[in-house]
């Protein structure tokens, strides 16, 4: 299963693709089942950034877990959930929960 | 310290107008990600793991009290309150919106600043000793040279486009403070046999995939050839690195393919030719430079303190700090003090904005008004009378930055790794953070004594993992975090790059693989002054190998 992620051009967040645009919540992520899904929704995120919305749209494998969609590579999951120490971590968790 | 001449400010702040148009076309779907992306990287911007990255260039690692306020109101209100200090004497902020680095630049050019060629394949902002101009063991002070280096590289427009990044380092001692070995030009300032300034030169050395220690080809080039001679190895290294394989682009590889002494003739050779044209630096250009970084008028004061060593004896604490922290100074009754961002369990080379106010305070008032960003990833404040150095430690101790553990154990260097950086292979700040807790008794770190550990969450080496006397190297194990482990390491005059010990730990492991060194080095040492990077060349791996691997 995967999502699609990005960042956003104006402020650099971390985005995912949604039904209907892009979001900072991996929660709220459209889980995609199949190539042609894949590749649909990676034409709509190429638009989005032709149109300057979003930067370097690329696939990330997940999997549903007990926490909902789970990434299966350390490293995006710590893109997904961010600084897994120091200054940034605290605040990080604060403007995910908000 | 050295300030802006009309040029230099009329050219930041045209930068800035010139960079702020461009974001302004980027954000407007003018410019794409394709064109857009060298222009910022010029600028110091970096798309990263999480956000953009704005990587702030400390000219050979001297700010200002004023200029260490601006940074902490840039991290205040344009990022998330602090700051990571970096192995460039560099500084750089994890959260910057684009939108807002224009505000940012502009800001930074108030107070002379700029984030001017920090990235991209050019000369980058030139690093020097930390402890420049105010050591006890400096034949001149190397930032004048570093200024005039500066002066030069900036927008050299034969050497913008370079095959990849070109890293310079000036330092005037013997002991060098500086890693100049480990640079693609590393100077250091010396006298000849006459009493003439001028500089032992290396070239082509660099961490990376491939590490390499310098190649040494002056033992004295005279002062007013300076620039002659860079030109003539950046021409060179120009002309003839490769650009078809980024990693085989520095320096260090083409005179590793081509030969040193085939190299070196290339550069004598042309430096023959623009030897005596317009880069041959005029002796009173030099010494007006060097009136920028004229020491401050220190009072004439006695070599010994009767307070500060009532202090010292009332104060354990503060006794062992300064036994770490601080560094003989010139200037009799004076002292260095490093300032420690290593707090025991803490993150390498972060400030908080208040912890940047804090040290800007007490540089104004004890220091000077200037402070030192070291490649070690801490501050200094270069000009504090012995008298005072109580005070400093007791206004640091209130900012939280009175650890007192320069040189030691827990002074480790890391890389941001895998937590913020997009090439990282593995974290780490985690590992950084649990090596100092598992050694942050102060007893124990002073036991073992001076002992640098460096991480680098990939194979890029920011974090100087091959001149660590313990290096660790954060890898990609079909999946798994592990750490490569090598011993023996040194950036300084003895230079070495160190060797793999045997198999990589998990993370589980690592921090246990490195007690497991450090004890095996208490057991072998012959004297508690033998520090561990002699013996480790003492003894080589074989005892390490056996208490890591159970083999010889």
């Amino acid at each position: 299963m995967d999502i699609i992620t990005a960042n956003r051009l104006s402020d650099g967040a971390v985005v995912f693709l949604t039904a209907s645009g892009w979001s900072t919540r991996i929660a709220e992520a459209q889980a995609l089942e199949g190539k042609e899904s894949v590749a649909a929704a990676l034409a709509r995120a190429a638009a989005d950034a032709e149109a300057s919305i979003i930067v370097e749209p690329y696939p990330v494998d997940v999997e549903r877990r007990a926490q909902g969609l789970t990434p299966t590579k350390l490293r995006e999951r710590i893109r997904a959930q961010g600084p897994t120490v120091g200054h940034s971590k605290d605040l990080h968790l604060q403007v995910q929960a908000a | 310290m050295y300030r802006y001449d009309e040029f230099d400010e009329a050219f930041v702040r045209e930068r800035v107008a010139q960079f702020s148009d461009q974001v302004a076309r980027r954000l407007a779907g003018d410019l794409d990600e394709e064109q857009f992306k060298p222009l910022r990287l010029q600028n110091g911007v970096y798309l990263q793991l999480h956000a953009y990255m704005l990587r702030i260039a400390v000219p050979y690692g001297t700010l200002s009290s004023r200029q260490m306020r601006k940074l902490a109101f840039i991290a205040r209100n344009y990022d998330k309150g602090y700051g990571h200090f970096t192995t460039r004497q560099n500084l750089q902020f994890n959260w910057p919106a684009l939108k807002d680095v224009p505000e940012i630049l502009g800001h930074l050019a108030d107070v002379e600043m700029h984030a001017i060629q920090t990235s991209g394949n050019c000369i980058r902002n030139v690093t020097a000793d930390h402890f420049a101009g105010v050591a006890a063991d400096e034949v001149a002070d190397p930032r004048p040279y570093a200024e005039i280096l500066r002066q030069w590289s900036t927008i050299h427009p034969e050497f913008l486009f370079l095959p990849r990044k070109f890293k310079i380092a000036v330092t005037g001692a013997d002991a060098d403070r500086a890693a100049v070995r480990f640079h693609d030009i590393g100077l250091q300032v010396k006298r000849n046999e006459a009493g003439e300034l001028g500089f032992a030169v290396w070239i082509g050395g660099g961490m990376g995939r491939t590490p390499m220690v310098g190649y040494q080809i002056r033992d004295f080039l005279p002062e007013a050839d300076l620039l002659a001679y860079s030109e003539a190895i950046v021409r060179i290294y120009n002309l003839y690195g490769r650009r078809d394989n980024k990693y085989k682009a520095r320096l260090k590889i083409l005179i590793h393919e081509g030969g040193a002494e085939t190299i070196a003739a290339e550069i004598e050779q042309e430096f023959n030719e623009i030897r005596y044209g317009v880069l041959r630096l005029p002796d009173d250009e030099i010494r007006r430079i060097e009136t920028y970084f004229a020491a401050p008028d220190y009072p004439t004061r006695a070599s010994e303190s009767v307070p500060f060593k009532r202090a010292r004896l009332a104060d354990p604490a503060f006794d062992r700090w300064v036994g770490n922290n601080v560094s003989p100074h010139r200037a009799p009754g004076h002292a260095i003090v490093t300032v420690s961002l290593k707090p025991i369990g803490g993150v390498p080379g972060n400030a908080t904005a208040d912890q940047m106010d804090a040290v800007a305070d007490i540089a104004e008032r004890f220091s000077a008004d200037e402070i030192r960003v070291s490649h070690e990833q801490n501050l200094v404040l270069p000009h504090v009378a012995l008298e005072d150095v109580k005070a400093v430690y007791d206004a640091l101790a209130a900012a939280g930055l009175a650890t007192g553990n320069a040189g030691l154990v827990t002074d480790i260097i890391a890389c941001p790794g895998l937590d913020y950086c997009a090439l990282a292979t593995a974290r780490s700040i985690p590992v950084a953070e649990r090596i100092s807790e598992r050694f942050g008794n102060p007893e124990r770190q002073q036991e073992i004594g001076p002992l640098k550990i460096k991480i680098s969450g990939c194979i890029n080496a920011c974090g100087h993992h091959h001149a660590g006397h313990i290096g660790i190297l954060g890898l990609d194990r079909k999946g798994e975090e592990f750490y490569q482990i090598t011993l023996g390491g040194s950036g300084d005059e003895t230079a070495s790059i160190g060797e793999i010990v045997g198999r990589g730990f998990s993370t589980d492991e690592v921090v246990d693989a490195v007690q497991q060194i450090v004890d095996t080095y208490i057991v072998h040492r012959e004297s508690s002054e033998e520090s561990f990077l002699a013996a480790y060349r003492r003894l080589g791996p074989a005892p390490f190998k056996e208490a890591l691997y159970g083999t010889a």
